[in-house]
């Protein structure tokens, strides 16, 4: 059974998904998502134990062993964004019910949960996926299923913000079928590591190097790093607020995923020259978007788009740490991605259910609702100091481990260094607008709406996490150092 | 010679660099969809065409024969697979056209925008 884990993490929920379409009471739908989302969330967990170290676990379906079967492989590394992806969804869906309720017809969600559980078994499957042309695939199931989420809500805004993330995103999953295909001209073969031990041997390096740069441009546009960003904020901010919370956590960082895993696995150790295209293609880029997200961040007045800036700024420390091409950059880079996730998830439900009072996206429709809804407004807080970087926070640490990575280089630390610290400077002054919106002008004294006692629990716990690693973050870590030790250990 | 020799590379490269400016330069929304599907289309082509083998038959055996010549059937399944996707793509951009259509009552990308600042 255990061995099973790897296959039954995606054929679970996707298996659910043409079953919860059938269901129709909105609330039975709902718990039926829920039940499965946390299947996927204990099958991650128990995939911990079982992936651990160097050793990964292999999957081979239907018994066909690689080259010629497909394999599954899972890894610390996948293990890591299992864990993000399974748990965000299950916490957002956790707390999500009433916020959902209010944005979507009530006849239409087991339609949208239908769309939720393929989203989820996409993201999952891209991760747990040992295959170049399967990750292509699960890339783009995820991809329209959670088009058809951001397109679900009430706002009409939110229909072209999405029609020019499918344009985007689908050219950027076309660009790495390309180089996809030109590997596999090469090669002859699409399981990462079957080409990982094919590639030496190609003797004209050409092809190689055109398809590295199709497979960065494609999923560097999935992943919105600056300048490719630009279907991101308005994605976020017009989309439902409970799928805002869940893509936020996990969509951007799982194309960073696939970003690593090729690169590292493949080209790094292969092509000559590699390492510093990747380090001088990516750094500029992760400074600017690191700068541009912040500055963004602190000028917008939409409540969700200051945050939805500020993951593009966030993007760009996981881009940083991992163009550092050390172990501690990467470990950086890793655990960032997890307490980016934990924060940001936090912030976006936070916001979510406030916006059950709120009467409009804008900030000054926020005026005076933390003094309404003090336990919600705490939970945003701290996951706003969790953002900013404020130690005890698991946003600190991330935030800690990237600045020692720094301190490693040659040269160049003194620049990378200003640019990580004023970006946190600005980041207290947006958070410090949306808080003060929050808390400093007297509660609104018409409609009082009391927020759902369990999705507000949930919103606490899940804020508190965010302490709890900040203070014992051993998980997080020993999977951050290991999936960084498997990364480097690939051209050994 | 050798370009004629690549002919099939470079009808990739045209249509690819079709599509891609129809999706970036037209207004339309439409249009741009189907400057999409253009471009995807291109990659479709590139597969299909490396999986010819020169002289290969269809990979179908009634009995093995180990120095028969066949074409790589691989590229084609994995596009299967790729043309359902761009489909489905396809599919679903039309219908976020149709509701853009009735949320703003165009589908140019222009008009979307005016009346979105006048809103």
């Amino acid at each position: 059974m255990l061995s099973h884990l790897p296959i039954l993490q995606i054929v679970v929920p996707m298996l659910m998904a043409p079953f919860v379409l059938l269901i129709q009471p909105a609330r039975l739908a709902w718990a039926l998502t829920l039940a499965t989302s946390t299947l996927a969330f204990a099958i991650a967990i128990n995939l911990i134990p079982l992936a651990a170290g160097d050793s990964a676990m292999i999957y081979p379906i239907g018994g066909w062993d690689a080259p010629y079967g497909i394999e599954l492989k899972v890894d610390s590394l996948s293990v890591l964004f299992l864990l993000i992806i399974s748990g965000a969804s299950t916490f957002v869906l956790l707390a999500g019910y009433q916020s959902l309720g209010s944005e979507i017809h009530e006849a239409k969600l087991n339609w949208f949960f239908g769309a939720w559980l393929l989203a989820l078994a996409g993201l999952l499957g891209i991760v747990v996926s040992a295959d170049a042309f399967n990750i292509f695939v699960f890339m783009e199931i995820a991809s329209l299923a959670s088009y058809i989420l951001i397109a679900g809500g009430p706002n009409r805004q939110a229909l072209p913000a999405v029609f020019k993330y499918l344009i985007m995103g689908t050219i950027g999953a076309t660009f790495y079928l390309i180089g996809v295909g030109l590997i596999y001209i090469m090669t002859g073969t699409l399981n990462i590591s079957d080409i990982a031990t094919k590639l030496p041997s190609v003797v004209d390096q050409t092809p190689i190097l055109v398809a590295a740069g199709f497979i960065s441009i494609g999923l560097a546009l999935k992943a919105a790093i600056f300048p490719m960003h630009a279907w991101l904020p308005n994605t976020y901010s017009f989309a439902p607020n409970m799928v805002t919370a869940f893509l936020a956590a996990c969509s951007t960082k799982i194309a960073i995923y696939v970003l690593l895993r090729i690169d590292f696995a493949l080209f790094q150790s292969n092509l000559t020259g590699h390492l510093l295209q990747f380090k001088v293609f990516l750094i500029p880029l992760a400074c600017m978007a690191i700068l541009a997200g912040a500055y963004m961040a602190m000028r917008d007045s939409l409540a969700k788009k200051i945050f939805a800036w500020s993951s593009v700024g966030q993007v760009g420390y996981i881009i940083l740490g991992a163009a550092l091409v050390s172990h501690s950059g990467l470990t950086a880079a890793l655990l960032h991605s997890f307490s980016h996730a934990l924060a940001k998830g936090t912030m976006f439900i936070g916001i979510g259910l406030l916006a059950l009072q709120a009467k409009s996206g804008e900030l000054s429709s926020f005026a005076g609702l933390g003094r309404r809804h003090p336990l919600a407004a705490i939970a945003i807080t701290i996951a706003g100091l969790s953002l900013v970087g404020i130690p005890g926070t698991a946003g600190f640490l991330s935030k800690w481990l990237l600045i020692q990575a720094i301190l490693e280089l040659p040269t160049g630390a003194v620049a990378l260094l200003v640019v990580v610290l004023l970006s946190s400077l600005m980041s207290v002054v947006y958070l410090a607008r949306f808080l003060e919106t929050l808390f400093f002008p007297p509660a609104p004294a018409e409609g009082k709406v009391t927020l759902p006692l369990g999705a507000t629990a949930i919103l606490l716990a899940i804020a508190f996490a965010s302490i709890y690693f900040g203070l014992a973050p051993t998980l997080p870590m020993e999977l951050a150092t290991q999936a960084a030790d498997n990364l480097l250990g690939y051209g050994a | 010679m050798i370009v004629l020799d690549l002919f099939h590379y470079w009808t990739f490269i045209a249509l690819l660099m079709m599509g891609f400016y129809t999706v970036i330069a037209k207004n339309n929304l439409v249009k741009r969809l189907l400057g999409l599907s253009l471009f995807q289309s291109a990659v479709f082509l590139l597969f299909i065409g490396i999986a010819k083998v020169e002289g290969g038959t269809t990979p179908i055996f009634t009995n093995l024969v180990d120095t028969q010549v066949f074409s790589n059937p691989l590229p084609q399944v994995l596009i299967l697979t790729a043309i359902v996707v761009g489909i489905s793509t396809s599919a679903l951009g039309l219908a976020i056209i149709l509701r853009i259509k009735e949320a703003y009552g165009t589908i140019e990308e222009d008009e979307i925008q005016s009346e979105e600042e006048e809103a």
